[in-house]
């Protein structure tokens, strides 16, 4: 076998078993997408129930409250950046990484400072080998967010946005939009923004509700436990997203591995032909040079 | 018509079903809703029981602490980070 031959078939060799690995891969994570669905809608019933609540507290009081009052000076912004653990979801985490930038130069701009918490170890490298600052990190949680997670993420920018070390605060994550597609998305995260449950019933009317204890302490409790959801929304957005992310780019990496072994066995089928036909042309003349040596 | 009853946690829907009689605790205290009780948004106690009555009379005791309740045309909602059924 001649070695143009030999070198053909190791790529298509090579190309096959990398083939095998992404197809492996693109199965998992269409599995995983399911899974990370059905969290997210059994998460769904309390997110709602808690919007119904803030909502109905803010439209029949008229309480300011500390987490909804925009503070006159914005002088600190933080961004939450919600990436993954683990890569191979093509653009999924630079386009937040990006995102998070355009929006950091952007209250850079209004003369605003900005603190960053990273979740996620691809967040957590691109600011260490920049070596650019941030105040807490959360990894290992990405592909499986648990309540308690959310929990803890809240409780530490409430606890800056409280204690006025920052005055908003914004997180960037990409939202599960379909299988096909995540979209980057930025949300002020507080001062609080109640946003209407996305549901057809929200237009109906809020009965006048009797507040247990008085309407003020009933937000105090409410608002963090609603942010907090609004976190745990979020993260779980986040790891569908990353699935499905992931099963897009396996798929592609499986299709150009079909590709390249196409390619391949053309090129290597030319080489064996050429091959052949030295060898023929090598016989004939050789047959020629006897028959006049004769 | 009876009481339409849910109790949701942070991940999970925990039970919903129907119920005549919900007992909750309350940061004021003890809280009984039957059919026709006013609108009411509460904060439950740092920890307690909800106990559900159903249609047919069993009782459900759900630990649910740390969040909150609310009542309203005869649709109950138990909304707590922490809520499972014992």
């Amino acid at each position: 076998m001649g070695a143009q031959l030999r070198v053909y078939t190791q790529k298509i060799k090579s190309a096959q078993s990398t083939k095998k690995i992404t197809k492996a891969m693109e199965l998992i994570a269409a599995s995983r997408i399911q899974k990370a669905l059905v969290r997210v809608k059994a998460s769904n019933p309390y997110a709602r129930a808690l919007t119904r609540a803030v909502s109905a507290v803010a439209t029949y009081s008229n309480e300011a409250h500390p987490l909804t009052v925009e503070r006159e000076q914005l002088k600190r912004a933080a961004i939450v950046i919600l990436t993954s653990d683990r890569g191979l979801a093509g653009a999924f985490n630079s386009q937040i990484i990006r995102e998070a930038g355009e929006l950091r130069a952007k209250l850079e701009a209004e003369g605003k400072e900005v603190d960053h918490y990273l979740i996620g170890n691809k967040a957590v490298g691109y600011f260490k080998f920049r070596q650019r600052s941030y105040i807490k990190e959360w990894t290992g949680i990405s592909d499986v967010p648990t309540p308690e997670v959310a929990q803890e993420i809240a409780a530490a920018v409430l606890e800056a946005y409280v204690s006025e070390q920052v005055d908003e605060i914004h997180v960037v994550y990409n939202r599960f939009v379909s299988m096909m597609t995540q979209d980057p998305t930025t949300v002020r995260l507080l001062p609080l923004e109640v946003v209407e449950a996305e549901e057809s019933g929200s237009a109906e009317h809020l009965p006048l509700y009797e507040f247990e204890p008085e309407p003020a302490r009933v937000l105090d409790a409410l608002l963090p436990v609603y942010v907090e959801s609004r976190i745990f929304n979020a993260l779980l957005q986040s790891a569908a997203a990353k699935q499905a992310a992931t099963q897009k780019a396996m798929k592609s990496a499986s299709d150009n591995a079909d590709k390249l072994i196409t390619d391949y066995t053309r090129l290597r089928n030319n080489a064996r032909q050429a091959e052949i036909t030295t060898q023929i042309s090598e016989i004939v003349g050789g047959a020629d040079a006897l028959a006049s040596a004769k | 018509m009876a009481l339409t009853v849910s109790i949701v946690s942070a991940a999970e829907e925990v039970w919903t079903g129907e119920a005549t009689q919900v007992i909750a605790k309350t940061t004021e205290g003890e809280i009984g809703i039957l059919r026709g009780h006013e609108p009411v948004l509460a904060v439950l106690a740092e920890e307690g029981n909800v106990r559900v009555t159903d249609s047919s009379g069993t009782v459900h005791t759900v630990e649910a602490a740390d969040g909150f309740l609310s009542v309203d045309h005869d649709r109950v909602e138990i909304v707590a980070r922490n809520a499972k059924l014992t």
